[in-house]
């Protein structure tokens, strides 16, 4: 695409890109951190990442003024437009996988002292790099202007959701078996429930950028993968499944 | 509206459509529309449908076509000795060339305003009487006074000259001689009204006043505008046709247009990435 | 855009070096002398026109008034038919009044002397008023007539009594005969010793010295007292007696013939006074005797002389003789001219102008026509009036010297001025006027005679007066017709009755020997002036009327 005539304006729009890449990145680092800090119960780690959660939303902050002085001053129309509603978006969207890492770190400061079931951990574990992987591609696809490769994290979120169904049919499982569990499984419930918040949070920016490339919005129903809300506590909920 | 460009139907859910989508009649419709003067040619083959009681833009760079096109339309390149023009535009049916369509009618029919407001050196009375009088509508001084009246007041011009109606024309500010422009031309109640950039002389202020204006016309009048301000387009227009180097580059609704273009020139020119 | 983006501007130059001041210098300078050279070229044509009026009011402001001498007349009904009063001796009746002015004037030379104080025009000026008063037959009246051009110039000091007699030449002459020795003052008059050969051959057999050629011998004598030929000036210097003189000196003494001898031969007049008196006057050959002046300034003295403002130079007729020469005929003349010009060459040149600029198509023959049109404007005036010549007189057979023709003549040389203002004045009218009207529908005759012709009106009137003007100050065309027909009556004015114009009336005065016509002339140029003024204000005046403020 043909650079603007005015350069200052070009700049300020690449200057909204880097911002939103500085965003993904932290985002992506507090997840892992976060993830890091109840994995190996680490308190110190997980008080270094709810300390960083500041700085994404100062970040967003400086997004949204910048998006408010670009719209007053350059009335940005058509594609320009676009990225800059995909920006405020596509902002808000990483301020809050922020939070939601914030909130890992904090439930693993709360179950820091207890043992953790193993396989659990490791369905954890299989979310976390899911998301990641997500995220990181959905902000690629933002920084390159890929519609497709938008289209595809989008399409993958799926698989996060199945591996939060079954993580939770786990937790519920677990929970049943001992009620002294139900404490750190909550936590641990509470957790992978983030994790699969933050692939939502990238698929609606996969969305936004789907539609800052196309000027479309995808407007198939999104194939939802969570059934958790649906499910029923009950003792022979397996044997419905 | 006929076929409608790709994505056309879906607006960003934010953006509200400004018009509903109905099928609106067509009041011109241009095919093939070519301008020579002398040797050059200033418009390639325009084909364009323009739908009644709506708003339509022309947009693009200087010397794109698109004033030349609309004069076109009441055929006032017919007074440039030079110019010659290949096509056909209808309104409502009819070939404008039709040779029992008298040009004089034509453009009582289709009123103009221009780039620079122009009131005659007269009164604002006789500004405004002047083409009903010409044209023999009004039967009675009383009856003209009613015309003259009624235009002023559709221009919103009433209320600021009714105690001064025998004042010079050229004594009211720029927005106000445009508005009086508009008023004139709206007193031989035409349907159609061309505007070749009505607020390129204007301030802010007097430029919101003629867009206020135009909305209202829209409801009796299929108003088409040249303008350069992509905003004022944006503001105004149902539709929006962007010309480049003396061809209709891309012709579809406004909010689409400037939403999601489906040309790259499109694109560059309105966002301002032209070379 | 991208190849913008290269090195910001440097600024090396540097605006405070005195390099730079020098600069600045230089301009502020050349700015200044620009304007010096415009303020001189603005006074320099200022001083012109300022030389041209003085010397023409100076010239030119004795001719507004006109000295009178007011005369008592009995309008005798004896004399004067009331039925027919045209028909009366005025001459008479004038001579007599003034006669009786001077009573002991007696011989018939010394009464033709007298009368010629009065104008020739006097019993006219009675007769027209009595006609125009009929009443006042039988009453006695006080009438002014004006007095004989030599004394309305005496009397407003334009020429003097008397004159200088002899020119420098002469008395350059007169002074080296002096330088000579041979001047000297016998019995109370001048006389000049010179060397006379009384020549033998001068002496005829026939007659003898009786009819000897003793004027020759005079001039061959005086000839040998100058060195250089003074052309035969210097036979004058001695009077008509010297001849007598030496004659005389012959008879008395026969054998003088043959002999070379010296005689006193008496002086001229003149050169007896430059002798005695050390100047030499005559009295001003305009005046035929010392007695008018003697008559005049008793005139004077009785109050009788007067000098109103001279109504005669506007409303007389011309005439041969200055004192009652006027300007009607003229003013008529080139008024009805004038007239029939603009009906002419106005509406014909605003429809070739607007034809021109609004309809035309722009072709080759348009394009020859306007080139015909602009070269036309600089064909020198003459050549119309040439034209008119050929055409309307001989060819048509219209009158000579008539306003009608004249006219005509001056339309034909208006009409490219007209057409030109005309084209330029419905060019400067804004385009976005006529597209204006245009675009509520008005049709070509409606943008041109509804917005287009009112807003250039202004500058076709300005036009067409300045064009007016010019044609006013014509005179060649209308020598060429024969507009400057001597018209001493204004009683025949009409357009094809013979007339004159201001300028060929000027044309004519200035050609006219009599001294009353000099003034005359500058008169009648500073009326000709005044009304181009007051046109060029008139163009000036309608131009702010009409000229739309808005």
């Amino acid at each position: 695409m043909l650079e603007h005539t005015v350069k200052s304006y070009e700049e300020e729009l690449k200057l909204l890109d880097r911002k939103i890449a500085q965003m993904g990145g932290l985002a992506e680092r507090q997840l892992a951190e976060s993830f890091d800090a109840l994995e190996r119960r680490d308190p110190d780690l997980a008080e270094q990442v709810i300390a960083s959660d500041k700085r994404i939303d100062a970040l967003e902050r400086e997004v949204q003024e910048h998006v408010i002085a670009i719209i007053a001053r350059r009335q940005p129309i058509a594609v320009d437009l676009r990225q800059i509603m995909a920006v405020l978006n596509i902002s808000g969207d990483l301020e809050r996988c922020g939070d939601l890492a914030k909130n890992i770190a904090k439930r693993a400061l709360a179950i820091a002292p207890e043992s953790h079931p193993k396989p659990i951990i490791t369905g954890l574990n299989h979310m976390v790099e899911l998301a990641s992987h997500q995220l990181k591609d959905v902000l690629d696809a933002y920084a390159t202007r890929n519609a497709e490769r938008a289209v595809a994290v989008w399409h993958a979120d799926s698989k996060l959701d199945n591996l939060y169904n079954s993580i939770f049919r786990e937790l519920l499982t677990y929970m049943m078996e001992d009620p002294r569990n139900i404490g750190l499984s909550t936590h641990l419930l509470f957790g992978a429930k983030n994790i699969e918040r933050v692939g939502d949070h990238t698929t609606n920016i996969a969305e936004t950028v789907h539609f800052l490339v196309t000027g479309q919005n995808l407007t198939d129903d999104r194939p939802k993968g969570d059934q958790t809300s649906t499910t029923l506590i009950s003792p022979d909920w397996d044997k419905k499944v | 509206m006929q076929q409608l460009p790709i994505g056309a139907t879906k607006m960003l859910s934010t953006v509200k459509p400004l018009l509903a989508e109905t099928a609106a009649e067509t009041k011109i419709t241009a095919r093939g529309v070519s301008v020579f003067y002398g040797e050059k040619q200033a418009l390639f083959d325009v084909d364009v449908d323009i739908p009644k009681n709506s708003v339509m833009a022309f947009i693009g760079p200087s010397g794109c076509g698109k004033s030349t096109f609309l004069r076109c339309i009441n055929r006032m390149n017919d007074t440039i000795p030079i110019a010659r023009t290949e096509g056909t535009i209808t309104i409502d049916g009819r070939d404008i060339d039709d040779p029992e369509l008298d040009v004089v009618e034509l453009r009582a029919r289709v009123g103009m305003v221009f780039q620079k407001p122009n009131p005659f050196p007269k009164s604002i009375y006789e500004n405004v009487a002047y083409g009903p009088r010409i044209h023999g509508l009004a039967n009675s001084k009383s009856e003209l006074d009613g015309i003259v009246e009624n235009s002023l007041r559709r221009a919103g011009l009433m209320k600021e000259v009714h105690d001064r109606m025998n004042e010079p024309g050229t004594g009211l500010s720029g927005g106000q001689q445009q508005r009086l422009c508009i008023a004139r031309a709206i007193a031989t109640s035409p349907d159609v009204m061309l505007m070749d950039e009505p607020c390129s002389a204007l301030d802010p202020i007097a430029t919101a006043r003629v867009e206020e204006l135009i909305d209202e016309l829209r409801e009796s009048l299929t108003i088409i505008i040249v303008t350069h301000s992509m905003q004022q387009a944006a503001r105004v227009s149902q539709r929006t046709a962007f010309f480049h180097l003396g061809k209709l580059v891309e012709e579809s609704e406004t909010t689409t247009m400037f939403r999601n273009p489906s040309d790259q020139r499109t694109q560059d020119y309105i966002t301002g990435r032209f070379g | 855009m991208t190849e913008i983006s290269a090195d910001p501007i440097r600024v090396t130059h540097n605006w405070g070096s005195n390099e730079a001041r020098r600069r600045v210098k230089a301009r502020y300078t050349a700015d200044r002398r620009l304007q010096f050279y415009g303020i001189a070229a603005i006074g320099t044509a200022m001083a012109l026109l300022a030389v041209l009026f003085t010397s023409l009011i100076h010239a030119g402001i004795a001719a507004f008034t006109t000295t009178k001498v007011e005369l008592d007349i009995f309008l005798d009904p004896a004399q004067i038919d009331r039925e027919k009063p045209a028909k009366a001796n005025y001459r008479k009746l004038v001579r007599g009044a003034f006669k009786s002015y001077f009573p002991d004037v007696k011989s018939r030379s010394q009464e033709r002397q007298l009368y010629g104080i009065m104008s020739n025009g006097a019993d006219y000026i009675l007769r027209d008023y009595v006609v125009g008063n009929t009443d006042k037959i039988g009453q006695t009246v006080k009438i002014l007539v004006p007095v004989s051009d030599p004394f309305d110039q005496l009397y407003k000091r334009i020429i003097p009594r008397r004159i200088d007699a002899l020119s420098i030449d002469r008395i350059a002459l007169f002074n080296a005969l002096r330088q000579q020795g041979v001047l000297s003052v016998v019995d109370g008059s001048g006389v000049v010793r010179t060397t006379v050969y009384v020549d033998p051959g001068k002496v005829p057999s026939e007659g003898g010295l009786e009819a000897a050629d003793y004027d020759a011998m005079v001039k061959e004598g005086l000839r040998s007292l100058f060195l250089k030929e003074y052309s035969r000036s210097y036979e004058e210097i001695v009077s008509d007696a010297a001849a007598g003189k030496l004659k005389a000196l012959v008879a008395a003494d026969p054998s003088l013939v043959g002999k070379t001898i010296d005689v006193d031969l008496p002086l001229a007049a003149n050169y007896d006074n430059l002798l005695q008196t050390g100047q030499a006057t005559m009295r001003n050959p305009r005046f035929s005797s010392d007695d008018e002046f003697v008559w005049f300034d008793s005139l004077e003295a009785r109050g009788l002389i007067a000098n109103p403002f001279s109504w005669e130079l506007f409303f007389n007729a011309d005439s041969r003789f200055p004192e009652l020469a006027g300007l009607m005929g003229a003013l008529s003349g080139s008024f009805l001219a004038l007239l029939v010009c603009f009906l002419l060459s106005f509406p014909i040149g605003i429809a070739t102008a607007v034809y021109l600029e609004e309809f035309a198509p722009k072709n080759r023959i348009t394009d020859i026509i306007e080139v015909n049109i602009n070269n036309l404007a600089a064909v020198p005036s003459v050549v119309f009036g040439l034209l008119g010549l050929a055409l309307f007189l001989n060819t048509f057979g219209m009158p000579r010297s008539a306003p009608l023709v004249g006219g005509m003549v001056l339309a034909l040389m208006t009409l490219p001025t007209i057409i030109v203002a005309t084209r330029a004045a419905l060019k400067a009218v804004p385009p976005s006027i006529r597209e204006a009207a245009l675009g509520v529908g008005a049709s070509k005759q409606q943008v041109t005679m509804h917005h287009v012709l009112p807003l250039a009106m202004p500058g076709i009137l300005t036009g067409t007066i300045i064009g007016l003007a010019q044609a006013l100050g014509e005179t060649a065309p209308l020598l060429l017709i024969g507009m400057n027909a001597f018209i001493p009556s204004i009683e025949n004015i009409g357009l094809t009755q013979p007339a004159m114009a201001l300028p060929t009336q000027i044309f004519s005065w200035a050609d006219s020997p009599e001294r009353g016509f000099v003034s005359r002339t500058s008169a009648a140029i500073l009326v000709l002036l005044g009304f181009l003024i007051v046109m060029n204000l008139i163009a000036v005046y309608l131009r702010s009327k009409l000229e739309r403020k808005w």
